[in-house]
């Protein structure tokens, strides 16, 4: 049991600045699109002025139409948090399939999976997702589902996961060729077992990174799509309030209040899933967290007196 | 020569499985995309009767009638884009979509092109240097650049334009140059060429600003892991310069890996890159692809599309040709 915690722990990012602040900004984000709403106006209420800056009774101001902003904007997150969880997990998903199959198999089944890979890889993602959403939405028979948030999150994890994949098979095949997975081999254990049991268990650390990728992929290209118009009409995004700021003239008429939120929203949010990364980074790649250690504590003996002539090039 | 041979094989592939994904798109849709590109045009054309040639056009370029088997409609559209015929643009009716193409073309590879070739430059200095100076108090400048990594492009081209152009009325706010100076379009002179950089300035800026933050980190990171490398420490036992050390042999290797993830920053450079060109109106080609996307014009959507992706496509083939040059073990492990 000792040894499962220890197990565990190993996987655990180590507690750090970076990663504290991380956690805490991504909670914040997760907390203000799940809990503000609750309370917050009808986002849709178009009863107040148009254009006021913000005030008491209008923390963020109101948009054009007389949208409360900051309505909006909790609405808002909460739509593209949903967008960025559906998108992510749907492109690690393909991501894991790709990926792991290819690089464990190997053979003309990784070359198959791989050629499509990258091919997804080289193809320009954001053209790509804007022509299918253009036929996508245009097409009859989808009713309300055609522009759906839905819709969106699912497109930009179709065409989202190449990067991962590759990511994941190349750790895949190295750890193939680990002893433990030819004694699991020898054993007698058939493949899928073995995929699931000793391999995608190590594999967590570097999925976890790339779901947070995909997550963030996924937000800023929800946030992209919808700028462009191609975004979900039934429903209040980050994407979609940036994108009525664009046709009601935001920047023109310098309402900052209205344009500038969203946008921070998602940087922030960007910003607090990389701080996430590095420290899930520094599992994967222990060389990025010790090298650095090492040059400090190198460093600190050169000033106590105790370093070595010269060391010059690692100081 | 294995190693150039299978990297034509995979652009071959590559660009025929774009092509086939433009074809079979507007065919898998239960709508008729054909159809609704008929109707704009005939709206377009004002009621005029439109030339059987354009309209057999477009049957070829999005979908024909059940009766013509799909394989047909293959061979067909693959002779209309050898052809260079990708139809006519319902929403700027009546050009061909190729003329469209090609006049927003030069815009998009000049601001892009240099956007992209500074922010590749900065990143790999600025990222070999602060991978130098790993554990020092520069390492706390690299969360930092997920913050710039992280900003929506056009949210930070709006905020630019909010600053610059309407709040200080630095620079222009749209456009790739002025049109009430040189009202005739383009001309080869001086003075038009300063007007063109003053208008690309800020969506360049914007491209670098978004992009340099991916060059860094990876350039940062490789350099950390080469610097642990032995022939680093035997170079340093050498007594060689920590200068020589630093350019020759720690970030000639450590930049490797930043050019293979060229296609991956590229990919997004380009995405990057439409959604800048509409913030700033810019006449480029990924305010053709807006339009086209907008305007429903499957037409010019799909030449656009084609266009995009070829490009991508070249780009990647000369780095991977550039790469095996720099890199002989990529050559001989394939």
């Amino acid at each position: 049991m000792a040894d499962r915690l220890a197990g565990i722990r190993y996987l655990l990012p180590r507690w750090s600045g970076k990663l504290g602040t991380g956690l805490i900004m991504v909670g914040l984000i997760i907390a203000f699109g799940l809990v503000a709403p609750l309370f917050a106006a009808d986002p849709r209420d178009s009863s107040n002025k148009g254009l006021l800056p913000p005030s008491g009774s209008h923390l963020l101001g109101t948009t054009k139409l007389g949208y409360d902003v900051f309505s909006q904007l909790a609405t808002g997150t909460r739509g593209s948090l949903y967008v960025g969880l559906l998108g992510g997990i749907s492109a690690m998903l393909l991501a894991i399939l790709f990926g792991i199959l290819a690089g464990y198999f190997g053979g003309w089944l990784d070359e198959i999976l791989m050629l499509i890979t990258n091919i997804m890889l080289v193809i320009p993602g954001l053209p790509l997702v804007m022509v299918i959403a253009a036929y996508v939405q245009n097409t009859e028979g989808l009713g309300e589902f055609a522009r759906s948030s839905t819709l969106v999150a699912l497109i930009l994890g179709v065409t989202g996961w190449a990067g991962s994949a590759v990511v994941l098979r190349a750790q895949a095949r190295s750890l193939r060729t680990r002893e433990y997975v030819a004694a699991a081999r020898v054993a007698g254990e058939h493949g899928l077992r073995i995929i699931f049991v000793e391999i995608l268990p190590n594999l967590v650390p570097l999925i976890a990174a790339q779901l947070i990728f995909g997550v963030m992929a996924a937000v800023l290209g929800e946030a992209g799509l919808s700028y462009l118009g191609l975004g979900p009409t039934n429903s209040i995004t980050l994407g979609t309030m940036l994108n009525d700021a664009q046709t009601g003239q935001a920047v023109g008429s310098r309402a900052w209040w209205w344009f500038v939120p969203p946008g921070a929203v998602i940087a922030l949010l960007g910003t607090g899933l990389a701080l996430v990364n590095f420290a899930i980074d520094e599992i994967v790649n222990p060389k990025l967290r010790l090298a650095p250690q090492a040059a400090r504590r190198q460093r600190r003996a050169t000033k106590a007196g105790r370093g070595v002539a010269g060391g010059g090039a690692f100081a | 020569m294995r190693f150039y041979l299978r990297r034509v094989a995979f652009y071959i592939v590559t660009f025929w499985a774009a092509i086939s994904l433009n074809f079979l798109l507007p065919r898998m849709m239960p709508g008729d995309p054909a159809a609704i590109m008929i109707g704009k045009l005939r709206r377009a054309s004002g009621g005029r009767q439109l030339s059987d040639e354009t309209i057999k056009g477009i049957y070829a370029l999005l979908g024909a009638d059940k009766s013509t088997s799909l394989w047909d409609q293959y061979l067909a559209y693959w002779v209309r884009l050898l052809h260079g015929d990708l139809g006519i643009s319902s929403t700027r009716y009546p050009y061909p979509v190729a003329t469209l193409i090609g006049n927003a073309l030069p815009w998009t590879l000049f601001m892009v092109g240099l956007a992209t070739v500074i922010s590749f430059a900065l990143g790999i200095g600025i990222g070999a240097w602060v991978g130098w100076r790993r554990g020092t108090w520069v390492d706390q400048l690299v969360p930092a650049t997920s913050l710039l990594q992280s900003i929506p492009y056009f949210w930070l081209a709006l905020v630019l334009v909010a600053i610059f152009s309407v709040q200080l009325h630095w620079l222009p706010i749209v456009g790739a140059y002025d049109p009430f100076t040189y009202p005739s379009g383009p001309q080869a002179s001086w003075a038009f060429a300063a007007d063109t950089i003053v208008h690309a300035f800020l969506p360049a800026v914007t491209i670098v600003v978004s992009s340099v933050g991916g060059w860094l980190l990876g350039m940062r990171n490789m350099m950390v892991s080469t610097m642990s490398e032995d022939y680093v420490l035997t170079a340093e036992a050498k007594g060689l310069t920590p200068r020589r050390i630093r350019d020759r042999y720690a970030a000639r290797n450590a930049a490797i890996p930043s050019l293979a993830g060229f296609s991956i920053a590229l990919a997004f450079v380009v995405a990057g890159s439409i959604v800048t060109e509409q913030v700033f109106s810019y006449p480029g080609i990924g305010k053709l692809m807006i339009q086209s996307v907008q305007g429903l014009d499957y037409a010019l959507m799909q030449g656009v599309f084609l266009v995009i992706t070829l490009t991508v496509l070249a780009a990647n083939f000369l780095m991977d040709l550039f790469y095996g040059l720099i890199d002989p073990r990529v050559r001989t492990n394939g």
